[in-house]
């Protein structure tokens, strides 16, 4: 075990897919030169040359579609977003060439592409450059979505998404990247796509949540622990496709269920799991499902309205205490 | 044929030599020009007849008129490069040699289309012949066609991608942004804007400040050269150079077609945009395969048996085609939830 940053650790992915296959690549701004806009991609420029490592111009639309192009033809392209707010002018190429192009073909046309980068809120960036996406492309049959918390989650799930022969939206989380965890030492960490890890064991209530919202719902956990009730917190890690049977066997043991996500409540990842939860537990639930979620309004500048407007631990345990009908 | 601003040199000659001086082709050449073109013209006034009887749905864009600009061009390259079109994609896969059967059972919908009857008509692929598709969003397929371009490029082959789309996706953004990565890193890619002159109902004068299209990638360093789209030799000359640039490694060409589309711009279009005079005049004096025959008989390059055997020959294949196409079953329902995504052994 070693401490890493989820930094590295995305690196590293990268770094050992590339070497593992000549055919994966790298594409983006500022991927090379610069180093990436956020320094994950440091170093690969120098090991892999610039016909592998690619700066674009600032070209969103274009670049994903020609990508997606690289990818049509077999190539197996890592397309980084400086953050994802920017992938919306290339969502287009995103849901109708990547995700749909396998199916109007009859199987014919294989898109083998990783679109990554920082995804959701940062920190004091306002309205625009602050948004979860989640739930836009977990949308879309065709597309897999992957949002991982942890440098296990990012180096295993990264490495899975680049060897997948779908188009994977890998949504990462920037507060996240120069966090450390403890990582196996293993350079095969290979993760699967579609299934949950449930972060933190408990009996009484059931705390779903992807990418930064798990270590909000870990705080949260603690938090109740003091007061007696006992969380179980699980990190979706995939959002599409949705382990729903570890979440549906995690409620059969709490019979409560609170989901977490950074993006609006309405037609959310938490609206998902509460339909799954009626269509697939009803008899399971003690309580109606809660949802934390971001406030129902564009992300403000201004610090204490930035915070009032994202899920706080204390939101997530006062819902969890909600579920368990404990009044405080 | 008419040059721009090219900072190269191999395509110099073409503008020195003007307009009607592309040299003539030889007579099996002719020949498979004539059979290709009407190919294209009988099928889809083939799909048009079915259209009408309600065995083909949806959207539906024919290609009738155009003919010598998907004949000329698939002639002047290989069967290795590839090709990338819009979504009036029927004569870019005919001539790419995907099987007339399969095109249309696509529109109609069955089991052996080529796309099993999921795509349609706009969503025609096959790869193994290096044809992209068939996309239905304007202006979509050109950074995709780029991005093959690419990827032939990275794999130090010595192919080209054609990269069609109409004079209506010519101002889509992303044409734009394709043209600088393509000029930027130099990819072996011939930009083909198909201008029949009609982005749907707009005149191009009324969409375009600026109506020479050809002069569309000089901001970016990229050649640009008028051809007559209705006369296939002009098209397979100015093909063989400008595939010739793009193999060079000098980058990118913009070739601009001039060329006419008959029919509506889909199957529910009136085309109230324009006269029928202006059709008539048209399809009487410029029309591509007449145009066509007239040169072979010209230059005695076939007597009108042998022209007339090429017809009985094509309207067998396209009878056998839409026979075909209505046999064909439809798809299993098993399909509705295959190639969404592909299987993973995990």
């Amino acid at each position: 075990m070693a401490g890493i940053t989820v930094r590295e650790a995305l690196r590293d992915a990268m770094a050992e897919e590339m070497r593992r296959d000549g055919d994966v690549l790298l594409i983006g701004e500022e991927v090379a030169q610069y180093q990436g806009a956020y320094k994950v991609s440091q170093g690969l420029l120098d090991e892999f040359g610039e016909w592998r490592v690619i700066d674009t111009p600032i070209t969103e639309h274009g670049f994903a579609g020609l990508s997606i192009g690289l990818a049509m033809a077999g190539l197996k392209p890592i397309t980084e977003f400086m953050t994802f707010n920017f992938a919306m002018q290339a969502i287009d190429q995103i849901v109708n060439s990547a995700g749909k192009t396998l199916y109007m073909s009859g199987g014919k046309v294989r898109c083998p592409i990783v679109f990554r980068g920082p995804n959701g809120a940062a920190a004091r960036v306002a309205a625009q450059h602050s948004q979860d996406y989640a739930s836009w492309y977990g949308h879309v049959p065709g597309l897999k979505v992957i949002a991982p918390f942890s440098a296990e989650d990012a180096k295993g799930l990264l490495k899975a998404a680049i060897r997948d022969p779908n188009p994977v939206i890998f949504l990462e989380n920037e507060i996240l990247y120069g966090q450390t965890f403890d990582l196996p030492d293993d350079d095969d960490l290979v993760l699967p796509i579609g299934k949950a890890k449930i972060e933190r064991e408990g009996r009484d209530v059931t705390i779903v949540a992807y990418s930064i919202m798990v270590a909000k719902a870990l705080q949260a956990a603690e938090t109740l622990a003091d007061e007696g009730i006992d969380a179980e917190v699980v990190n979706l890690r995939t959002i599409r496709p949705m382990d729903t049977a570890t979440v549906i066997e995690s409620l059969g043991r709490t019979g409560r269920l609170v989901c977490v996500e950074e993006g609006w409540a309405f037609s959310g990842i938490g609206a998902e799991l509460a339909a799954v939860a009626m269509e697939e537990g009803f008899d399971l639930l003690d309580a109606p499902v809660r949802r934390v979620t971001a406030v129902d309004a564009p992300l403000p500048y201004a610090a204490n309205l930035e915070d009032a407007a994202l899920p706080r631990a204390e939101r997530i345990a006062a819902a969890a205490r909600d579920v368990c009908y404990v009044k405080t | 044929m008419a040059r721009t601003a090219a900072k190269t040199k191999a395509p110099r000659k073409a503008a020195e030599r003007g307009e009607n001086d592309a040299p003539p082709v030889a007579d099996d050449l002719l020949l498979d020009f004539y059979g290709g073109m009407l190919l294209v013209r009988r099928f889809e006034e083939k799909v048009g007849q079915m259209y009408g009887m309600g065995l083909i749905g949806g959207f539906c864009h024919l290609y009738i008129g155009q003919e010598a600009v998907v004949v000329g061009m698939e002639a002047a390259i290989g069967p290795d490069d590839a090709v990338i079109a819009s979504y009036r994609c029927h004569g870019h896969a005919l001539v790419r040699g995907v099987e007339p059967k399969a095109v249309m059972a696509e529109l109609t919908g069955r089991a052996d289309g080529v796309s099993k009857g999921k795509g349609g008509s706009m969503h025609i692929f096959d790869p193994e012949r290096g044809f992209y598709g068939g996309h239905g969003i304007v202006g979509a397929q050109v950074p995709l066609g780029a991005g093959i371009a690419f990827a032939q490029k990275y794999r130090k082959e010595n192919n080209i991608t054609l990269t069609f789309f109409g004079e209506g996706a010519a101002n889509q953004g992303q044409v734009y942004e394709t043209f600088n990565m393509a000029s930027l890193w130099k990819l072996p890619v011939v930009f083909v804007v198909e201008n029949n002159r009609y982005a749907m109902g707009t005149a191009v004068a009324r969409a375009k400040a600026g109506t020479e299209l050809c002069h569309r990638g000089e901001a970016f360093g990229i050649p640009g050269v008028r051809v007559d789209g209705m006369d296939v030799e002009k098209v397979y000359a100015a093909t063989l150079e400008a595939a010739a640039h793009a193999r060079s490694g000098e980058g990118p060409i913009l070739v601009e077609m001039q060329t006419y589309r008959y029919r509506g711009h889909s199957m529910s279009d009136p085309a109230k945009y324009r006269t029928r005079d202006e059709v008539q005049k048209i399809r009487t004096e410029r029309d591509p395969i007449d145009h066509l025959r007239e040169t072979i008989a010209r230059r005695g390059a076939a007597d009108d048996d042998r022209l007339r055997q090429i017809d009985r020959d094509v309207k067998s294949r396209v009878a056998e085609a839409a026979e075909f196409a209505q046999i064909s079953p439809e798809p299993d329902l098993s399909e509705l939830l295959t190639d969404i995504t592909v299987e993973t052994a995990a």
